[in-house]
């Protein structure tokens, strides 16, 4: 048996917190609702479950040693997230996709005891099955068959039945998802090299052409790690950010932005640096007929891809980063003839074999960029209230990535 | 005769004095000894302003009378002072109104069919038409408005003209239907001495380009005061324009100045010397003093917005510019100037509810500074009234808050380049040309009611003399976190201000109140 978050099937409570965290109350006050819903209302428990099964022989059993809480995992506990994805989830599941751990067998190429980082999506190679078109060019984030195979539906670990998650004290992963770290990558880096992988996927699902201005809109880890990733495989002009508290500026500052604005004045102050012309609708938010380039929506929320869309130059790509939630005025999209462009986790470069994929380049990042103090709160299993509450308010404490230790009691 | 200005010293019968405050004012208590700054009692007003405007007209200084230099087929534009002039508006009919009428009067009988009228707004925003109505009268607005009664538009590339550089290399760059004319007739008020003179068509006609040679932080902080032009740097630069200028162009100038009576009758207590309000005068006050406190924000500020001054015109001179001028200011300072006696530790200033830009608008947070540091610290010949390392303290709200319409690049001033650095220096090398070319400025100043891009930075270096000759600024009353941002400090009373300037100043300083409203100028021996 082992000790495990579980996230089972409650119809009652994911209405009851979607209903409660959907009220339009205020930023300040919203964060400690979604906090105190999350912690009490979602339906999610700490049990003893037994141990993951290995559903085939390239398969190992996985130690975490640190699982990150992820914005899609709070959108999962706060009732936001969209019920387009429930097919491809099997319950009850074990959340937790961005984890480091150690490897519990042998495989031929990587010892028991290996210390790995997990590359969560559950392909056709995991789920043996004959490739489908993107996974046979290494595009598994767009697998066909996360429905399919011999594990049950899911479309990363996290979300699966069968293979366990990282808020547990053991999982299930194939092979084809593990990616080794180097022992000396402190266990606080080895954490991020998933949602950094996420990142320099996003910053390479376009076109950023040399001198592009860039506007980010969210300042969390998603931003802030896009920022990074913006600097390292992208020629970008200026990087603009939006972000709501101290913290995350001076730390945007420190991985390549050019300048941070608060959200409040983002408008105003990306139309003086762009030299646009400011626009005041009757009801809503102002627009830029000018603008950025580009911009990577990395909230996760509507008002971030509102303010995305809105702050884009005709033309312009807004990049969908953070898992959407809410309802958003399409006009500018349709005005503007933007292009919304989608990043879902992490890819091997597609058609583009020349390209390293995105966890390999993720985990040689890990470890040379200024990631200190990132993930500066680390809870036991048995503490998930406090480990949630604190994720759902990170930006208002102070912290960028709040993470479970689910080795400790 | 109305009496001189005078310096009154605080004693214990002085009783509690008259402060501005923004849209409100008080009564407050001074430290014994402090040396209270009164203006020159009001002057009489000139009886008959009609028959005046026609003397002055016949019997020019320096040029031929008006009807001489009219003549069929010629181009005449009459160009008049903007809606900064004066403050607060006074009562209908407006001193300009009368002067445009008689001129017109004269150009008709002399059978002068192309006349233009311009306002000379320069970098302000333009003003509406019934801001224009109200100045000039219905009369000629019916008979010119819009074709013939315009704003000057300082961004209309097409519509200036640049007249050559002065030997320091000057751009003088104006509006070509004022260069072009067979005579520019500039109707003008001179509240205070700063304005008026070789200022008129050289400023209020410019452009962005010929302005930036004078308003800058370098001639700012070299004018001391600018209200005192032979020891101004600003105003040198606009006499090498003037002279420039006269050489292209025949100017006619009608100079105009106005007396004290700054307050309508109702509240005529703010007109007076505290001690001699009567019964009424104190009854009135209370009255008025609680409706104030009383009522909400946006009707406080229209009541104060709509009040009109009674002026009487204390002077009307016509003729060459430069001859002309000199007779304005001795009118100014007859009306104005009161002699001090050396300068004080501490100099304190109430500040009003009006300046000269936020006419029929808001008084923002860099608008209380410029008013403040900028116009009011400089209402002083020969030396401030505060000594260099001294402290000044002001009185005002300094609430955050903007008119979105009017002052655009305001709101960016404050947000974003304020946020970075106070200095004047820093402000005006990274950010002024950004601002000042911006093209959504430039089209809202052009096409909406939007002050220029660049006069938020106008009126930073307003300040820029007194930030450097201050040794501490605190505003009594204000909001913290604006006036923070500004870099000032504040305090919740004069007596908190006072100690605070302790670490500055010491325990015992000296203190002098500058008492405005109505204008006094300090000629500090």
């Amino acid at each position: 048996m082992i000790l495990a978050l579980e996230y089972h099937r409650s119809p009652t409570k994911y209405l009851a917190t979607r209903g409660i965290t959907t009220l339009n109350v205020g930023s300040r006050l919203s964060s400690l609702v979604n906090s105190a819903v999350a912690s009490n209302l979602s339906p999610l428990r700490l049990v003893n479950r037994e141990e993951p099964i290995r559903p085939g022989p390239e398969w190992v059993r996985v130690r975490p040693l640190l699982s990150g809480i992820c914005g899609s995992d709070l959108g999962l506990l706060t009732g936001r997230s969209s019920p387009y994805l429930t097919p491809l989830v099997s319950m009850p599941f074990v959340p937790g996709h961005e984890v480091v751990g150690e490897t519990l067998d042998d495989l031929p190429d990587l010892p028991k005891g290996s210390r790995v980082v997990l590359d969560p999506v559950l392909g056709c190679e995991a789920r043996d099955l004959e490739p489908c078109p993107w996974c046979t060019t290494g595009r598994t984030s767009r697998c066909d068959h996360v429905t399919a195979g011999r594990i049950q539906a899911g479309l990363q670990t996290g979300f699966c039945a069968s293979t366990g998650g990282g808020w547990s004290r053991m999982l299930v992963a194939h092979r084809s998802q593990l990616h080794p770290v180097p022992e000396d990558l402190p266990l606080k880096r080895a954490v991020l090299v998933e949602p950094l992988a996420c990142a320099i996927h996003s910053v390479r699902r376009i076109d950023v052409p040399a001198g592009s201005t860039v506007l980010v809109v969210g300042a969390g880890t998603v931003g802030l790690l896009t920022v990074l990733a913006l600097r390292e495989f992208t020629q970008a002009g200026p990087v603009y950010v939006v972000a709501k508290h101290k913290h995350q500026r001076e730390r945007a500052l420190q991985v390549g932005a050019t300048e941070v604005f608060e959200p409040s004045r983002a408008a105003r102050a990306l139309r003086r640096v762009t030299r646009g012309s400011l626009q005041k609708p009757v009801f809503g938010q102002e627009f830029l007929l000018g603008g950025a380039d580009i911009a990577f929506e990395c909230t996760g929320g509507a008002g971030g891809l509102d303010t995305a869309l809105r702050l884009v130059r005709a033309g312009g790509t807004v990049l969908l980063s953070g898992m959407p939630s809410g309802t958003v005025d399409l006009t500018p999209l349709w005005y503007r003839e933007l292009k919304l462009i989608g990043s879902y986790a992490t890819d091997a470069g597609g058609p583009d074999s020349s390209r390293r994929d995105d966890f390999t380049e993720a985990v040689a990042l890990a470890a040379q960029a200024p990631l200190d103090g990132y993930v500066d709160a680390v809870y036991p299993l048995s503490r998930w209230r406090d480990a949630v509450g604190h994720a759902i308010a990170a930006g208002r404490l102070g912290t960028v990535k709040v993470a479970f230790d689910p080795t400790r009691d | 005769m109305s009496r001189p200005g005078f310096v009154l010293e605080v004693d214990e019968r002085t009783p509690a004095l008259l402060v501005h405050e923004g849209e409100g004012f008080r009564l407050e208590r001074f430290p014994l000894g402090t040396r209270v700054v009164y203006p020159p009692e009001s002057l009489p007003g000139i009886a008959d302003v009609d028959a005046e405007i026609r003397r002055a007209l016949l019997n020019p200084h320096g040029i031929e009378p008006l009807p001489e230099l009219l003549f069929p087929g010629m181009r005449l534009t009459i160009v008049f002072d903007d809606l900064s002039l004066p403050l607060p508006q006074m009562r209908t009919p407006d001193i300009r109104q009368r002067v445009i009428e008689h001129v017109l009067e004269l150009a008709a009988r002399a059978g002068v069919d192309d006349v233009e009228l311009l306002a000379a707004n320069a970098l302000h925003r333009r003003m509406t038409p019934a801001e224009l109505k109200r100045t000039v009268g219905e009369r000629v607005f019916r008979a010119f408005f819009p074709k013939h009664l315009r704003n000057h538009d300082a961004e209309d590339r097409a519509n200036l003209v640049h007249l050559g550089t002065t030997a320091h290399g000057e751009d003088v760059e104006i509006n070509r239907r004022a260069a072009e004319s067979d005579l520019i007739v500039y109707v003008n008020i001179t509240l205070t001495a700063m304005s008026g003179g070789p200022k008129s068509v050289a400023v209020g006609l410019a452009s962005y380009k010929s302005l930036r040679h004078h308003h800058n932080v370098h001639t700012l902080r070299h004018s001391r005061s600018f209200n005192d032009p032979p020891n101004s740097a600003m105003h040198h630069s606009y006499n090498r324009m003037a002279a420039l200028l006269e050489k292209h162009v025949k100017i006619f100038t009608i100079e105009t100045t106005l007396n004290n009576d700054t307050f309508p009758s109702y509240v005529n207590f703010l007109n007076k010397r505290e001690w001699e309000w009567t019964l009424a005068d104190q009854a009135r006050y209370l009255a008025v003093k609680r409706a104030n406190d009383m009522a909400p924000p946006r009707l406080r500020r229209q009541m104060w917005q709509k009040t009109v001054a009674p002026y009487g015109v204390t002077g009307i001179n016509a003729g060459l510019p430069s001859e002309v001028h000199p007779l304005t200011l001795a009118n100014v300072h007859r009306q104005q100037l009161t002699e001090v006696n050396g300068q004080a530790d501490i100099g304190i200033w109430g500040l009003p509810y009006i300046c000269p830009y936020n006419v029929n608008s808001i008084m923002n947070p860099i608008l209380v500074m410029s008013l403040g540091l900028g116009y009011f610290f400089n209402l002083y010949r020969n030396a401030p009234i505060v000594r260099k390392g001294g402290v000044g303290i002001f009185y005002h709200p300094m609430p955050n808050e903007f008119h979105p319409v009017h002052h655009p690049s305001y709101i960016d001033f404050f947000e974003e380049v304020l946020a970075e650095t106070t200095d004047p220096v820093q402000i005006e090398t990274k950010y002024e040309e950004q601002f000042a070319t911006d093209p959504w400025y430039t089209h809202l100043y052009r096409s909406s009611y939007a002050y220029h891009g660049v006069h938020p930075f106008y009126m930073w270096y307003w300040g820029a003399h007194a930030l450097e000759h201050l040794g501490d600024v605190i505003f009594v009353g204000a909001d913290r976190a604006t006036a923070r941002r500004l870099g000032f400090r504040v305090a919740s009373t004069l007596a908190d201000a006072l100690e605070m300037a302790r670490d500055t100043v010491g325990s015992s300083p000296s203190i002098t109140y500058l008492h405005a409203p109505p204008l006094v100028m300090a000629d500090v021996r």
